[in-house]
């Protein structure tokens, strides 16, 4: 699990384009929108995609969203129980 | 009738234009066959949130934009009008390269958005919640004189009374690769690199964000005024001096009435002969001045030129580095500008100083 989600911090900030974030910035349970790292719709739609991509996951419903996308820790856990690949 | 002024200027180039007063610090860089940007802090006028979706011709045309804003004094506009030959490459390359690499799958959204043409002007507006007219024109080597047309329109016509122009163009790897494969760009063995005189095919590209004021009024901060625009599509080189008597008998000048001349020369033995045409004929008494050795060539390098222009009457001087002949002028009053590429999409342009009467 600390791995995977090592590997997600460093997505994250790659994808996102964090310039000035490094992955001892992000803590495990930091929100990742709003308060924590800041991020918004257009962040979420890029990580849905990633999820897609990286994992083989396919997000059907949105609502799930916000609790997948909670923090590090909460996308993590989810990528472990559902991923594909 | 409403007269049209450039009240500020923001330019972000191959030069540190954006820190200078007139290209003090320019250098000729003729061992590179493109030429880019010279990067402003860019942190200092984008919020870190949203700067990192941006391509550099989006954080370019947002800086300049706010350059030409903030020295003319204005919080809002009440027009937004750019042009660009190109739009924003960058993220269009990205979001091509992402339909090639995933197999027309997992498109993500960023690129997408930030890949359209009204890019800069779009991202301007929504900056300083702008809720006016908001144009972009993408017409090769016009594009940025199309605003400039359509600007002076609204000024004109009442619709508008302070409007930010610009031109904004950038450069990829990939596109520019493909540049040089179709001979647009000069071949590496033809370094160094020399615009005047022309000795070889092709160009040494460029990109860059200039950014204007105009408005219906003069202020102490106005550079100059535009008296007069007019494109033209398609001519032979002969004919250039006969639409340019045209154009200045039209507005009520002559070649006598011209103090300097900023013309688009860019190195192509092929189609330099349009500008050498008239400058060794109609324009020869004339003081010539020229600038793509310092841009590079791009279909918005004229927004440049009209900053070069705009600079020569503020300042009533000419730096060495951008004079053709030794011609010189007591004043600079009237400059014309006269641009095109590859013989297609001419385009005159005529400002003078501020006359402050109706």
């Amino acid at each position: 699990m600390e791995a995977l989600q090592q590997e997600l911090k460093e997505k994250i900030i790659k994808i996102l384009n964090l310039e000035d974030i490094s992955v001892e910035d992000i803590n495990d349970n930091d929100p990742l929108f709003g308060a924590g790292l800041g991020l918004d719709s257009i962040d979420a739609l890029e990580l849905i995609v990633m999820l897609d991509k990286d994992y083989g996951i396919k997000l059907v419903d949105p609502k799930e969203g916000k609790a997948i996308f909670e923090s590090v820790a909460t996308m993590a856990k989810y990528i472990s129980e559902k991923r594909t690949k | 009738m409403r007269k049209c002024y450039i009240n500020g200027v923001g330019c972000i180039s191959a030069q540190g234009t954006f820190d200078t007063v007139f290209l003090e610090d320019s250098i000729v860089n003729d061992q590179d066959n493109v030429l880019t940007i010279q990067d402003p802090v860019y942190k200092n006028y984008i919020a870190p949130a949203a700067i990192r979706r941006m391509g550099k011709g989006v954080k370019a045309g947002i800086v300049a934009s706010a350059l030409a804003m903030q020295e003319a004094g204005v919080e809002n506009v009440d027009a937004i009008i750019t042009g660009t030959g190109m739009g924003c490459m960058e993220d269009s390359e990205k979001f091509l390269k992402a339909i090639i690499d995933n197999n027309e799958s997992f498109l993500t959204p960023t690129s997408f958005i930030q890949s359209t043409h009204n890019t800069v002007a779009a991202q301007i507006a929504l900056g300083i919640k702008c809720n006016g007219y908001n144009f972009t024109y993408v017409h090769s080597a016009v594009s940025f004189e199309s605003s400039l047309l359509d600007a002076m329109m609204q000024i004109e016509s009442g619709d508008a009374a302070t409007i930010l122009i610009g031109g904004i163009d950038e450069t990829v790897e990939y596109t520019m690769s493909l540049f040089k494969l179709a001979g647009y760009i000069k071949n590496e063995s033809d370094k160094p690199f020399k615009v005047l005189p022309a000795t070889s095919k092709g160009v040494v590209y460029g990109e860059g964000a200039t950014f204007f004021i105009v408005a219906d009024r003069p202020q102490s901060s106005s550079y100059a005024q535009v008296l007069a625009i007019e494109l033209l599509n398609s001519l032979e080189v002969h004919e250039v001096e006969i639409k340019l008597n045209h154009f200045l008998a039209a507005n009520g000048f002559q070649i006598s009435d011209i103090d300097a001349v900023v013309l688009g020369y860019n190195g192509d033995i092929e189609y330099d002969v349009y500008y050498q045409n008239i400058a060794e004929n109609c324009l020869a008494n004339t003081t010539q001045v020229y600038y793509k050795h310092l841009s590079g060539e791009y279909n918005t390098a004229s927004a440049f030129g009209l900053w070069v222009a705009a600079k020569i009457i503020r300042t009533q001087e000419i730096p060495a580095i951008i004079k053709v002949n030794r011609v010189e002028k007591e004043s600079y009053k009237t400059i014309l500008l006269y641009n095109q590429y590859k013989g297609k999409d001419h385009s005159f342009t005529l400002i003078s100083t501020c006359q402050n009467t109706e």
